[in-house]
């Protein structure tokens, strides 16, 4: 089943969920259509009544780029990505493919299940930790720097091979901690307008911010192509820029406490298909 | 109820600043709890309020950006009036002018600690606020009388 058909076909499941009761086009005619696209919370205490993408957030203009691999920009970044894993770097003079050969068959489903525990790190990794772990301790490479063309490439390259495929990360067990810490950060309040991540996309998605239209904030699209920088965004930067905006001074990319919000948030798009590269305003 | 009428606290005392962003306190002003709702019945400057100041102050994106969240029918010059909060139009006729001011001062005394909408006139209890803002509020007070004439009108 193609990742599109994969779409529908959750489209096809989906609940109109809560009672969410918008006032319809208020601020005018060409708010999307996002009721109805929703999947089924995995239980009655799920902090959301449906789970929607971002993707149905955005217009029809936005979904139909990312929607046709060959106009979506973000696939400029899998094709970089490509050819990074089969290039040998670094002193052991070996490439990703060296270890883990066809990527289409080894990361199938990995990045769909990021952030993970590492026992020999005693913490969860993301993929640009993992990929960059990789990187130093068996190719005997410089680590790439986060927002480096390269990582965002290798990530959304890795992360592309679980298109279609649900999110869906562990929280048991060492994670337990990790994600009550992001559950906590995601309900803290930041900056002199004194929100947080809750206040915008669990207590008013579906609602304008002005000139912005709110989602749910879920994570299955990322690294997204964003068409306002012309260039694809981690999520990690997308996270520092939402707390920027309220004024707050932002945790640092890859920070621990940015690794706890990102397994929340993966934990609250349980699953909503892995659409990277996505395609965003 | 009956009126309370009393005086129940200083703005600069009621929450302890974040030890790491200790800010000095506004200037005070007293909060009035009338039936039960909080309210600022003195202006917090002698200069009145200017309606005109007052919807320039509600339009732009880095002072009041009331549209941000409330659509405003006086306002349809201005594209783009969020949802978040409900229509600012008939306001006057549903709070008095000292309510309307402690909504844009500290929104979380009239509407409870979970309304999202941002206190306009406020320094402390505020977490990992950018260093250029650290000791800021929002608003001046006399940008915050401006504003309250600016919804006072709204009948
Ligand atoms: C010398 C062998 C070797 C090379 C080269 C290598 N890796 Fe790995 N990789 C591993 C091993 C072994 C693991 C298992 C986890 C661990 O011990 O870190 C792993 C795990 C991973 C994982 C996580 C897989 C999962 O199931 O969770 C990703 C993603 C990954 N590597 C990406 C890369 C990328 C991208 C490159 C190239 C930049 C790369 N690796 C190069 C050996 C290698
Ligand atoms: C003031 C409102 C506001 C707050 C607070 C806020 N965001 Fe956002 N966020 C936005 C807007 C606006 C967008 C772009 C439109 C959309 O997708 O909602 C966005 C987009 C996102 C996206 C991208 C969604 C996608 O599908 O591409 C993520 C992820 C996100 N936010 C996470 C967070 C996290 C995590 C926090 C807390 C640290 C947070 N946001 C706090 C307003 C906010
Ligand atoms: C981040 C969103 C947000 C912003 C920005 C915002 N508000 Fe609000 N406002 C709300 C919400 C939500 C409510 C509803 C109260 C609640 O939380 O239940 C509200 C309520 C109000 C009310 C009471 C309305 C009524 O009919 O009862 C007034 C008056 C008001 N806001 C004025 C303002 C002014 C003036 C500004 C700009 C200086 C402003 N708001 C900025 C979200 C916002």
């Amino acid at each position: 089943m193609s990742p599109r058909l994969a779409l529908c076909a959750i489209v096809l499941l989906a609940i109109v969920g809560g009672a969410v009761a918008i006032a319809w086009g208020r601020s005018g005619p060409e708010r999307p259509h996002w009721e109805g696209h929703g999947i089924k919370p995995p239980d009655k205490d799920f902090p959301l009544p449906e789970i929607v993408s971002g993707y149905w957030f955005r217009t029809k203009e936005t979904q139909a780029i990312q929607d046709d691999d060959f106009n979506n920009p973000g696939f400029f970044a899998v094709e970089q990505g490509e050819e990074l894993w089969s290039k040998p770097d670094g002193a052991a003079g070996k490439s990703c493919a060296s270890c883990h050969q066809d990527a289409a068959t080894s990361m199938k489903g990995v990045g769909a299940a990021m952030p993970k525990w590492r026992e020999a790190l005693h913490k969860p990794v993301n993929l640009e930790q993992q990929i960059n772990i990789c990187r130093t301790e068996r190719m005997q490479a410089e680590p790439w720097k986060f927002g480096s063309a390269e990582l965002t490439a290798m990530t959304t390259y890795v992360r592309f091979q679980s298109r279609g495929m649900p999110v869906r990360v562990r929280i048991d067990g060492p994670m337990a901690p990790w994600f009550e810490r992001g559950k906590q950060l995601y309900h803290t309040r930041n900056g002199q307008l004194d929100l947080a991540c809750a206040s915008c996309h669990e207590k008013n998605y579906g609602r304008n911010l002005r000139a912005d239209f709110l989602s749910q904030g879920q994570s299955n699209g990322f690294p997204v192509y964003r068409l306002r920088d012309q260039r694809l965004v981690p999520l990690h930067e997308r996270m520092e820029g939402c707390i920027f905006d309220v004024r707050g001074i932002p945790y640092a990319p890859l920070s621990d406490e940015f690794l706890a919000l990102e397994l929340y948030l993966a934990w609250r798009g349980t699953g909503l298909p892995v659409e990277t590269p996505a395609v965003r305003n | 109820m009956k009126a309370l009428g009393c005086v129940v606290g200083l703005a600069a005392a009621v929450v302890s600043p974040a030890a790491s962003q200790a800010a000095p306190p506004l200037p005070p002003f007293s909060v009035v709890v009338k039936d039960g709702v909080a309210t600022i019945p003195a202006p917090l400057t002698s200069e009145p309020g200017d309606p005109k100041a007052g919807a320039t102050v509600v339009v732009d994106r880095q002072l009041g950006n009331c549209l941000s969240c409330h659509e405003i029918d006086v306002l349809r010059g201005e594209e783009f009036h969020g949802d978040v909060g409900p229509p600012l139009n008939g306001v006057a006729k549903r709070w008095d002018t000292a309510t309307l001011r402690m909504i844009v001062v500290n929104p979380k005394k009239v509407f409870g600690e979970d309304t999202v909408m941002p206190a306009f006139y406020r320094v402390d209890g505020l977490n990992r606020v950018r260093p250029e803002f650290v000791g800021k509020p929002i608003l001046t007070a006399q940008q915050v009388e401006d504003v309250v004439a600016f919804l006072a009108a709204l009948k």
